[in-house]
C-alpha cells in the first residue's frame, strides 16, 4: 500500500527536523522582539543598520522581527524566545525578564542613555473626522453616549500608558482625591464597550470596523491612522498627558549565545544616531536628539506630559499599585 | 393504495424549511468565502501576486506545508493504530483510551500550545536540560510540529472507530485461521476495507493540521520569514494594515479548503458507488 511505503521516510523528516534546530553563522542574524506599533518603523531601522553594518564589517547581518502586545512579548523570552535584544513597551516588561530569568542584568536600564529609551511618545486621544462628538479633553470621555476604545492594560502595554495617562488628568483635576479619581476611571472604562489584546488589535477596532467614538492611542499610532485611513480621523492633544519612554535592551544571555553581542550593541546604539532618530522621527516617535525634534517639532506639538517616575514612583510600584490582581484596575472595571 | 410521501409536512412548510437551511448555507459559508476572494483582489492583480510571492508569505507556506508534512503522516500511523487497538480488541483502559484520543478536540488550542511551553519552555519542566543541550523546540518548528500533531491527532482515529467496529473482525479471524500472518492480514484485510475511511480521516486531518491558530500562535513566537505559518502570516499582515495582501494569503487557505472538500466528496462518491455495486 503506497500510504505504508512513505512511514518511515515521514518518520525519518520529522527526526532529521526535530534535531536540526536551525543553526546559522555565528553573528549573522540578530532577533529583535519588539512591540506592536513599532513594525514599520523598525522594518527602515532594521534596513538601514544592515546596510551601515554591511560597509563597516564587511558582512551581512539579517535582523528578524517578531511584534505583539509588550506583556506577551516578554513572556515568550521568559518563555525561551531567543531575542538578542528586546525592544518593549514599558521598562516594567524588561524588568519582568531580568527578574525571571538570567537573561540580563536587573542594572539594564543603566547601560544606554536616557534610561535605555532612545524615542519617547505620548499618548494623544483619536477621534473621527470633524470631531462630531466634541471631545476636547480627558474630562469629554466620560459624557453620556461616548465611546471610549482602549486595549486591556493587564496585557497591553499601551493601554498601560492610557491607563496612568487618565490617571493623573484626573489626580490634577481633582486634587488628588482618590475617591473622586476612582469614579471618573469608573466612568471612563464604563463608557469603554470592548477592551482589545494590544494596541494594533484596538486600532483595527476604531480604524477599520468603525466601533467607538475616541480612540485612546500611541502618539505614532494615531499619525499611522492618518495615513493607513485618510479621512477618517483627527488627532486631538489633551491638556495633560504622559511621557512614554519605551526602552531597549540587549538580552546577554541569547546574543553571547549566538555570537552576535556586538552586532546587538551596535543595532541599540544606532537608534540614538542621526540616523537612527530621524528614522524615530519619521515614524512619529519622539526623537531624544535636540536638534532631530526640533526638525519634528512641527508634527509633534509640545504637551504637558507626566512622567512615571516622577509621578506614579516608577514602573515596579504603577504595577503593584495599578495593574495586578487587586489594584486599581480591578476596582474600576468591578461590575 | 396510493402512494405516501415519506415526510409528512405540507409542501409549503418544506420550502420553507429548505429555504432556511439555503439562507443559513449562503450567510454563514458561502458569503465569508467569497468576501475573501472579493477583497484579496479588491486591488488588483497585482498587489494580490505580490503578497503571495513575499519572502515572508512563501517563508509561511514552506513552514505550513513541512509541519502538515510531517504531522499528518504522524498522525496516521498514530490513528491506525489506535483504531486497531481499540476496535479490534477488548482490555481493561479502553474506555480511557477513547476519552484520551479524543482530549484534543475537547481541549481549546490555546491549552494545546501552553502545555509545551511548560514542557519545553524555558521555565518549563524539561526547560533547563534542553537549553543544557542545546536543543530548541519552543519558538522553533518542533514546537510547531507538536502542537499541529497534538491538535489533528483525533482526526483519522475518530474517522476509522466507527468504520472498523461496524466492519468487526470476521474476516481478519478467517485469514489467521488461514495462516495468514499479522503483516499479511492488516495488508490485505484490513487496510483494503478502511482505505476510504483512512483517506478521508487523513484529508480532514491535513485540512487542520494547515489552517492550525490557536496552538501554533502560543509557541511560534511570531517570527518574521522564520515562524510564522500562513495563518499566523495572515494574522501579521492583518495587523498591518495590507488587507489586501492578508486576503490574497487567506485565498490560498481557502483554495486548499476547497481543494480538500472536492477530494473528500469524490472519496465519498466512490465509495457509494462501490458499496451500491456490492450489493
Amino acid at each position: 500500500m503506497k500510504i505504508l511505503s512513505y512511514f518511515p521516510s515521514a518518520v525519518i523528516l520529522a527526526l532529521l527536523l526535530t534535531a536540526c534546530g536551525k543553526r546559522s553563522t555565528p553573528g549573522s542574524t540578530l532577533l529583535n522582539v519588539s512591540y506592536d506599533p513599532t513594525r514599520e518603523f523598525y522594518a527602515d531601522v532594521n534596513a538601514a543598520f544592515a546596510k551601515q553594518w554591511q560597509s563597516s564589517h564587511g558582512r551581512a547581518l539579517s535582523i528578524e522581527q517578531s511584534h505583539g502586545g509588550s506583556g506577551k512579548q516578554a513572556r515568550a523570552v521568559i518563555d525561551g524566545l531567543e531575542a538578542d535584544v528586546v525592544t518593549l513597551a514599558l521598562a516594567g516588561d524588561i524588568d519582568e525578564i531580568a527578574r525571571q530569568t538570567k537573561l540580563l542584568p536587573g542594572d539594564w536600564q543603566s547601560r544606554l542613555p536616557d534610561h535605555s529609551a532612545p524615542y519617547t511618545s505620548t499618548i494623544v486621544l483619536v477621534v473621527r473626522k470633524g470631531n462630531p462628538k466634541g471631545i476636547k479633553d480627558w474630562g469629554d470621555l466620560v459624557k453620556e453616549g461616548v465611546k471610549v476604545i482602549t486595549p486591556n492594560p493587564k496585557t497591553s502595554g499601551g493601554a498601560r500608558w492610557n491607563y496612568l495617562a487618565a490617571w493623573a488628568w484626573a489626580s490634577k483635576q481633582f486634587g488628588g482625591d482618590q475617591a473622586q479619581i476612582l469614579a471618573y476611571m469608573t466612568r471612563l472604562f464604563k463608557n469603554v464597550p470592548v477592551l482589545g489584546t494590544g494596541a494594533r488589535d484596538s486600532t483595527s477596532t476604531f480604524a477599520q470596523q468603525g466601533n467607538g467614538d475616541v480612540l485612546l492611542a500611541w502618539e505614532n499610532e494615531a499619525y499611522l491612522i492618518g495615513r493607513e485611513f485618510p479621512g477618517l480621523s483627527e488627532i486631538i492633544y489633551p491638556s495633560l498627558s504622559i511621557l512614554a519612554e519605551p526602552p531597549v535592551a540587549v538580552v546577554d544571555a541569547n546574543a553571547a549565545k549566538h555570537g552576535s553581542s556586538e552586532a546587538a550593541r551596535a543595532y541599540l546604539e544606532f537608534l540614538y544616531t542621526d540616523e537612527g532618530q530621524t528614522l524615530a522621527a519619521k515614524h512619529f516617535y519622539r526623537p531624544r536628539k535636540p536638534e532631530i525634534a526640533a526638525l519634528a517639532a512641527s508634527r509633534l506639538p509640545e504637551l504637558q506630559m507626566v512622567t512615571v517616575d516622577a509621578d506614579f514612583g516608577g514602573w515596579v510600584k504603577a504595577q503593584a499599585t495599578h495593574f495586578n490582581d487587586g489594584g486599581s484596575f480591578d476596582q474600576v472595571i468591578k461590575p | 393504495m396510493h402512494h405516501r410521501s415519506s415526510t409528512t409536512e405540507s409542501a409549503p412548510v418544506r420550502w420553507l424549511l429548505i429555504g432556511l437551511a439555503l439562507l443559513a448555507l449562503s450567510l454563514f459559508l458561502l458569503l465569508p468565502l467569497l468576501a475573501v476572494f472579493v477583497e484579496a483582489l479588491r486591488r488588483g492583480t497585482d498587489v494580490f501576486c505580490a503578497a503571495l510571492v513575499s519572502p515572508s508569505a512563501l517563508s509561511a507556506v514552506r513552514l505550513t506545508l513541512t509541519a502538515a508534512a510531517v504531522s499528518v503522516p504522524l498522525n496516521t500511523v498514530f490513528g491506525l493504530a489506535a483504531a486497531w487497538a481499540v476496535t479490534k480488541h477488548q482490555f481493561r483502559g479502553r474506555a480511557l483510551l477513547l476519552s484520551l484520543i479524543d482530549l484534543p478536540f475537547a481541549v481549546s488550542p490555546v491549552i494545546a500550545g501552553l502545555v509545551w511551553v511548560l514542557l519545553f519552555g524555558a521555565k518549563g519542566w524539561f526547560g533547563p536540560w534542553l537549553a543544557d543541550h542545546d536543543i530548541r523546540i519552543i519558538f522553533e518548528l518542533p514546537g510547531i510540529i507538536l502542537a499541529t500533531v497534538f491538535v489533528t491527532f483525533p482526526f483519522v482515529a475518530r474517522e476509522l472507530i466507527p468504520l472498523m467496529e461496524a466492519q468487526g473482525n470476521d474476516q481478519e479471524l478467517a485469514a489467521v485461521t488461514l495462516g495468514a500472518s499479522g503483516w499479511q492480514m492488516f495488508r490485505r484485510i484490513t487496510l483494503p476495507n478502511i482505505k476510504w475511511g483512512l483517506l478521508y480521516g487523513v484529508l480532514l486531518c491535513n485540512a487542520r493540521a494547515m489552517g492550525e491558530f490557536g496552538a501554533v500562535s502560543v509557541v511560534s513566537g511570531h517570527i518574521r520569514g522564520k515562524t510564522n505559518t500562513l495563518p499566523l502570516h495572515i494574522e501579521v499582515l492583518y495587523n498591518e494594515y495590507q488587507f489586501s495582501a492578508a486576503f490574497a494569503c487567506a485565498t490560498l487557505l481557502g483554495l486548499l479548503a476547497l481543494l480538500t472538500l472536492g477530494l473528500k466528496s469524490a472519496v465519498e462518491q466512490f465509495t457509494h458507488q462501490r458499496a451500491s455495486g456490492r450489493i
